[in-house]
């Protein structure tokens, strides 16, 4: 596959980590970290972590905007989805999110309409195909998924569809980012930046963890070579004691983003004051909400949703790895009580949480798996 | 308990703002498997701490085993206490979580969802905690594809599937040609020789009597050229809106001969494995038959009748340990159930693994891994390693072999456990699968 | 979530102008390819693929020049390896 497998080269990614290791400082521990969900997905699918130096440690971010959805709003989904005569779309990753009372997968196993789109467009045909219901598509994803969104609204508006809305849980990953900076529990030195965000917002909006934090950014590709490319600018810079800001995805991130799509967002939809993140408690000006302009296709405006605040279970850690405070391992109830068939929180049920990645892939000490490979 | 469904006292919390941790009432089964697992942690980092408290007066320990650069502040450390280096911690933890995955299975949901259908964790647990716990007897725990019995001196096997594929026709066949050839495959994986079938059919009030016919007519067309005849079967109607057209339901019957005896938990270390041909094509060639993802593809599905290709294997090479073929769940099932059947771990390289290119990019636009994906033509054996290029050879010299290969081996250590060497290089586990990503394949 | 793949443009839908197939690895698909508005695109263009959408066009050249910086860091790999070699025989 093209722009996929020359990224995948073995002998290339060992002269990667030859040079990665050369950079490491004697006696010098380095934390980075990788933001996006997607990268956390490659390091684990991969074994990236086989080829770094026992100096580098990876901590696993938030940029999983599956996992920071507060139950409490998944509730709401849930309430929604409950309604007469609505059928909610989601992507198949909210399935298995659990609420105060089961999933959607769950709510369907109960006769509830809940159906797996792969695209917010296919949402709109269902709604196109089915006029007597009302159709409710879970709006969920970082700045990379709100312009389909944002589209799929106006193009809805296009048509005059009024049998369609959105219930919007976009979040933006900038305050994110900046709420771990500012956390006292943690000390990076890096950060891999997230991909797919900044093929929207570019990479300006990371300059301020250069410029005011002093710690170097790279926005990486998701192909594991990308990332190994990615940490060894990381420690060049590090190694040198620099920190700026550096594109190593430039073949696909614009530096200054997608102007259209941020046109889109900026037209359908608005920040809201503030938005509770799972693990991360409140943070102002990091979530967007449906434009009035665009009412019709609210559904928090079109239905009326509980709209509670639940706070997470007591055996949850979530939060504190979601910060990359705790490994997945660490965590208190990970792999006996919490498990990808009977998960407790949201880091083990989507494919992309560092629980559910470390569970399916990664599941397995450095001596084991040498012991294996030379079996 | 439905999976994810947090009504117990760990969870429950007032609606308007979090109280105080609540002591939880005696309240058996559901409550009492998080706090067991609570416990359990708690013991454990007590015991360390203990240990760690023995030893302090010999060498310093760091109550902090991350090493930020020097002075930096010592963070309050929220997890499990950390007295061990991190890999010797982190070791205690995958025992505790190996313990906790082989404890008895209890399925926790109160009603059936699709992924007790997909093939995965879930199907297997429902089938150890419901329907083994309740007809227990040697004949059905080795739970293989067909069950072995001694009748009057001859060996016979025994196996039955149901068919609830949809669409009812797609490229490459049709439930009919997998009713037959599933079938029949299953009976081959436990090498015998099948020699008749039976079908029950279930159909939905207002089927069209033209696709039945189309179907039985595949199902005769399968039949013949396995030599197999269908000698009983039985109808029901069900009510429109029920049965999605058709359902099918066969059980077959084969003769073993001799003393060959196949079966999963034969498996020693150093056994190769090896796949009859490329993999995932049936599960693709469903979804993308569905017409719901707007995906055109050159995919067919793989149905096939293996008995040719088994036979000829079993007659050119010793050393087959076990047949399994590739249906619901993957080969990455097969490869769990191997693991766990003989106590073994198993190895297998991402590279060697056969994937037509489409399979690999429909998957890849899916976001869903193709060795989950079912295939309904290809098996995956285990061979004694001394015996392996005869074995290899016998397949590719079958047209239903043409593409075998040689994917991984068995290994001693770690038991259970199947882990892919990527493409990359590096290593990941292959897990049993969680959820149904592809429902209602076969 | 971050699911992005690279597919190649083949058409436009002639009655549609957001709408266009795309082939990945020989699967087609209709994508919308709205985003990329200011773009030229052209048939034969490389596109990202998220959810249905195109969020970027692959900039051919930038991939070329990341690809030969990782060939590089291999060959110089190769040529420290080799040099590493030469120097035990002594």
């Amino acid at each position: 596959m093209r722009f996929v497998d020359e990224f995948r080269n073995a002998d290339t990614a060992h002269a990667l980590a030859a040079r990665i290791a050369e950079l490491c400082e004697p006696g010098r521990q380095y934390k980075l970290m990788e933001v996006c969900g997607g990268h956390t997905h490659t390091i684990y699918n991969h074994g990236l972590e086989d080829y770094l130096p026992e100096q580098i440690t990876l901590v696993h971010g938030p940029g999983c905007p599956v996992c920071v959805i507060p139950m409490g709003r998944v509730d709401d989904a849930m309430a929604l989805a409950a309604e007469p005569d609505v059928i909610m779309t989601s992507f198949g990753d909210m399935m298995r999110v659990p609420g105060s009372n089961g999933s959607f997968f769950d709510a369907k196993a109960r006769g509830t309409d809940i159906r797996m789109v792969y695209s917010p467009l296919d949402s709109l045909k269902i709604a196109r195909q089915n006029p007597d219901k009302r159709v409710v598509f879970m709006a969920i994803g970082f700045e990379t998924t709100a312009p389909s969104t944002a589209m799929t609204v106006l193009r809805a508006a296009a048509e005059g569809l009024r049998n369609f809305s959105i219930f919007c849980n976009h979040v933006t990953i900038v305050p994110a980012i900046k709420a771990i900076l500012d956390s006292p529990d943690l000390r990076l030195d890096g950060f891999i930046g997230p991909g797919h965000v900044s093929t929207v917002i570019g990479c300006r909006p990371y300059e301020f963890i250069a410029r005011d934090y002093g710690k170097p950014v790279v926005t990486a590709g998701f192909e594991p070579l990308d990332i190994l490319q990615s940490i060894y600018m990381l420690m060049l810079q590090l190694s040198r004691g620099e920190s700026i800001v550096e594109n190593q995805y430039s073949r696909v991130v614009p530096w200054d983003g997608n102007p259209v799509a941020l046109k889109a967002i900026g037209e359908t939809m608005e920040l809201r004051p503030y938005f509770e993140w799972r693990g991360l408690g409140f943070i102002s000006h990091s979530a967007l909400k449906v434009r009035e302009k665009y009412a019709a296709f609210d559904a928090e405006l079109l239905f009326s949703v509980p709209g509670v605040r639940v706070a997470d279970p007591t055996a949850c850690q979530c939060g504190e790895v979601l910060k990359g405070v705790l490994k997945p391992w660490e965590c208190k109830v990970f792999g006996t009580a919490c498990t990808p068939e009977t998960p407790i929180g949201t880091c083990m049920v989507s494919p992309e949480g560092a629980c559910a990645a470390y569970y399916n892939y990664g599941r397995l000490t450095r001596t084991r798996v040498k012991e294996a490979s030379r079996s | 308990m439905t999976a994810g469904r947090l009504d117990h006292p760990a969870a429950r919390q007032p609606a308007d703002e979090a109280a105080g941790p609540q002591s939880p009432p005696a309240e058996a089964g559901e409550a009492s498997w998080v706090q067991q697992a609570l416990r359990e942690h708690d013991e454990q980092a007590r015991e360390e701490l203990a240990r760690q408290q023995e030893q302090a007066g010999n060498h310093e320990q760091a109550g902090n085993h991350e090493q930020a650069s020097p002075g930096a502040a010592r963070h309050v450390h929220r997890g499990s206490p950390q007295p061990l280096p991190g890999t010797v911690r982190e070791e205690l933890v995958l025992e505790r979580i190996d313990r906790a995955r082989r404890s008895r299975p209890r399925v926790r949901e109160d009603r059936i969802t699709m992924s007790h259908g997909a093939g995965g964790k879930a199907t297997q647990t429902l089938i150890e905690a419901i329907f083994l716990d309740a007809f227990r007897n040697p004949l059905l725990e080795p739970l293989e594809d067909a069950a072995q019995l001694h009748v009057n001196g001859s060996r016979l096997a025994m196996t039955t599937d149901s068919y609830v594929v949809s669409p009812l026709f797609f490229p490459g066949g049709d439930i009919g040609d997998l009713a037959v050839n599933g079938t029949i495959n299953d009976l081959s994986m436990a090498g015998a020789v099948p020699v008749c079938l039976s079908a029950g059919f279930i159909l939905e009030e207002g089927f069209p009597v033209a696709d039945l016919s189309r179907i039985v007519a595949s199902m005769r067309a399968a039949a013949d050229r396995a030599g197999v005849q269908i000698v009983t079967g039985d109808t029901k109607v069900v009510e429109r809106g029920k049965a999605d057209g058709c359902y099918i339901n066969t059980a077959g019957l084969g003769l073993i001969e001799g003393d060959l005896l196949l079966g999963v938990a034969q498996a020693r270390p150093g056994d190769v494995i090896m796949v009859s041909g490329p993999i995932g094509d049936h599960g693709v060639t469903i979804m993308l038959a569905r017409g719901e993802l707007g995906i055109e593809a050159d995919v067919t599905s793989d149905t096939a009748p293996l008995h040719g290709l088994v036979a000829d294997l079993l007659a050119q090479a010793d050393g087959v340990r076990a047949l399994r073929d590739a249906t619901r769940g993957g080969v990455a099932t097969i490869l769990n159930e191997i693991a766990t059947a003989a106590s073994v771990g198993i190895l297998v390289n991402e590279d060697d693994i056969p994937v037509r290119a489409a399979v690999r990019g429909a998957s890849e636009l899916l976001g869903i891994d193709p060795m989950y994906v079912a295939c309904e033509g290809r098996l995956v054996a285990v061979v004694d390693p001394a015996h392996a290029e005869r074995a290899l050879a016998a397949l590719r010299g079958h047209p239903q072999g043409a593409q075998s290969a040689i994917i991984g081996h068995v290994t001693a250590e770690p038991p259970g456990i199947v882990q892919l060497k990527t493409a990359f290089g590096g290593t990941r586990i292959v897990d049993l699968l969680v959820g149904d990503p592809l429902p209602r394949i076969c | 979530m971050c699911l992005g793949i690279p597919g190649e443009v083949i058409e436009f839908l002639p009655d549609q102008p957001d709408l266009a197939r795309v082939d990945v690895s020989g699967v087609k698909r209709v994508i919308n390819v709205g985003l990329l508005s200011d773009e030229l695109l052209e048939p034969g263009d490389w596109v990202l693929i998220h959810v249905g959408f195109a969020l970027s066009k692959i900039d051919e050249d930038e991939a070329a020049a990341a690809l030969s910086f990782l060939q590089g860091i291999g060959q110089a790999y190769e040529d420290e390896l080799a040099a590493l070699q030469e120097s035990r025989i002594e």
